[in-house]
């Protein structure tokens, strides 16, 4: 085993820095959640509160996350460590969340890699819903345990992790960036194409109207403005440790703010073409099937792999829009995919001092185990849907709750984290910036665990049976913070500690003696 | 589409879109210094 100090990896330029944590924000949820979201919660007013949450709680969280990166130069489980002991637990929890994350998300790649595939010929036929949970799929009637592979499912995903895991072989540098430097590109002339398709067709307008449509009302109501929040929050991957990761491979004196905002808006930016394509679409189906537009909107996987398929199916060169959607699906999906293995893969780097390529085979070779051994099944699915609610509501959403308390008010690093980076950056952080994170998100943040706690309790999530949202769902998500206290407990060696080690907080050591 | 639906949406792409260029433009403006960063442990000395 290798422990002699080895240099860390360094992003090659800014650009590639900036790329890669776009394709990090950037994912399946820019496409499949916002445009629903949007609609529901107020139409075209439901802009004011997501520039608000976007201000007030996105862009402070991934100042909060480049600068802890940037300073302690760790992936999350150190670089909390290195905060205050105790703080690794929130560190490891949040690895523990990537990994399940992981897991699932590569799945719903595979099957948007075959849809590449199915557009071609249209090949789910006159029913596609049939056609997704039925022949593809093969989903059980009733959720449940595993009891068959689905080859149709497996081998794309299997050609999934062999690609993630050689991207990140290569390292930050020459696979992480070279592979953001050619995927976002690609995913914008992808979608660009696939917008330009979608407001040229017939009943665009009538989509587009329904998305747009402000209703002021809907402001004074206060879920939407939670529904604001969520969508910043879910879409920005923040709260689960990526950020803080990548930026601990920034240099020394890269900007902060000035690229939180351009990530920021960028994933923003994305969201709303994503919303005028969706929208666009379903109003041409909208129009071209006789049924309202509030009748045709989903979101999720029942949009993506139920709705449009339909569509494609009913419209001229459908097999090309597909193509250009499926593929879009593919590439956002990826360079989020990349993202969230990374945050394991570091955190063992950091923790054991083992080379890139060893752990990138052990571990994220594990995380493809798991991914490709659970998922490709007939109860994948259901395991796939409950996996994914409880681990964003109480891993990602909870974790991000409780390391704001820890940093804002336990330890009280806000002075200290807001000098480091107003020390390099384009734009200066002020008192909105530690009242942001001091107090507007973790009051929503609360909010929404409460909210979402009732509901929990008012039924079982889906009408699932108590057995299975139980293991399926709360076991996951509670899972994931045992083992950020599990691991945390493990001590650490003195050499695995002198990896890249740094004395702490070298550019503001006498602040940090006042604490 | 309807006046509101279309003002709505220009102003959403303009705010947006403009809060990006405005971003891209102001980190142009703020190189990064180009300090070599002295091997495995950089920052240490200070």
């Amino acid at each position: 085993m290798a422990t002699q100090p080895r240099a860390r990896e360094q992003w090659g330029t800014r650009a590639g820095f900036l790329m890669a944590a776009i394709g990090s924000a950037i994912g399946l949820g820019n496409i499949w959640r916002f445009p629903s979201e949007a609609y529901k919660n107020g139409g075209g007013a439901f802009l004011l509160p997501y520039l608000i949450a976007l201000l007030t709680a996105g862009l402070p969280l991934l100042i909060l996350e480049y600068t802890i990166g940037r300073r302690y130069r760790k992936s999350p489980p150190a670089a909390y460590r290195r905060m205050s002991g105790p703080a690794q637990v929130i560190g490891w929890w949040q690895v523990a969340i990537c990994f399940v994350i992981a897991t699932y998300y590569a799945v719903i790649l595979a099957w948007a890699v075959r849809y590449v595939g199915f557009s071609v010929g249209e090949q789910w036929g006159d029913d596609p819903d049939a056609f997704f949970f039925g022949d593809f799929l093969r989903a059980a009637e009733q959720p449940g345990w595993i009891s068959s592979y689905v080859g149709g499912v497996f081998w794309p995903l299997v050609l999934i992790w062999i690609a993630v895991l050689a991207i990140l072989a290569l390292g930050v540098r020459r696979g992480i960036e070279v592979a953001n430097k050619i995927f976002i590109p690609l995913l914008v002339v992808f979608f660009a194409a696939l917008v330009i398709r979608a407001v040229t067709l017939e009943g665009a307008a009538t989509g587009l109207n329904a998305l747009f449509t402000p209703d002021w009302g809907a402001l004074t109501q206060g879920s939407v403005w939670v529904a604001a929040y969520g969508q910043i929050f879910f879409s920005l991957s923040i709260g689960f440790g990526i950020m803080i990761t990548y930026a601990s491979y920034l240099r020394r004196r890269a900007d902060l703010t000035g690229s939180a905002l351009v990530a920021g808006f960028a994933n923003s930016s994305f969201e709303i073409l994503a919303g005028i394509g969706v929208f666009a679409t379903l109003g041409f189906l909208s129009v071209s099937s006789g049924t309202p537009v509030e009748e045709t909107v989903t979101s999720g996987i029942g949009l993506a792999f139920v709705a449009f398929p339909a569509v494609i199916s009913s419209m001229p060169l459908g097999g090309l829009f597909g193509v250009l959607f499926f593929g879009s699906l593919v590439i956002a999906g990826l360079t989020s995919l990349i993202s969230i293995v990374e945050v394991v893969v570091a955190a063992v780097q950091d923790r054991t001092g083992i080379g890139r390529v060893p752990v990138v085979l052990g571990v994220g070779g594990l995380v493809a185990l798991v991914s490709i051994l659970v998922y490709p099944t007939d109860g994948g699915l259901y395991l796939l849907d409950a996996a994914d609610h409880f681990i964003n509501q109480y891993g990602i959403a909870l974790a991000a709750l409780v390391a704001l308390i820890v940093v804002v008010w336990v330890l009280r690093k806000l002075p200290v984290l807001q000098k480091d980076a107003d020390a390099t950056s384009a734009i200066r952080l002020g008192a909105w910036w530690r009242v942001a994170l001091g107090v507007v998100t973790p009051l929503v943040l609360g909010w929404m665990m409460i909210d979402s706690l009732r509901t929990e309790f008012d039924e079982n999530y889906a009408g699932y049976s108590t057995g299975f949202v139980f293991w399926a769902g709360w076991a996951v998500a509670l899972g994931a913070l045992a083992f950020g206290v599990l691991a945390s407990l493990i001590p650490w060696k003195r050499d695995a500690e002198l990896v890249g080690v740094e004395p702490e907080a070298a550019p503001d050591a006498p602040v940090e003696g006042k604490h | 589409m309807s006046t509101s639906a279309i003002v709505m949406m220009i102003i959403s792409i303009v705010v947006v879109w403009g809060g990006m260029v405005a971003a891209i433009l102001k980190l142009r403006g703020h190189p990064d210094p180009d300090v070599p960063e002295s091997g495995p442990v950089a920052g240490e000395g200070h």
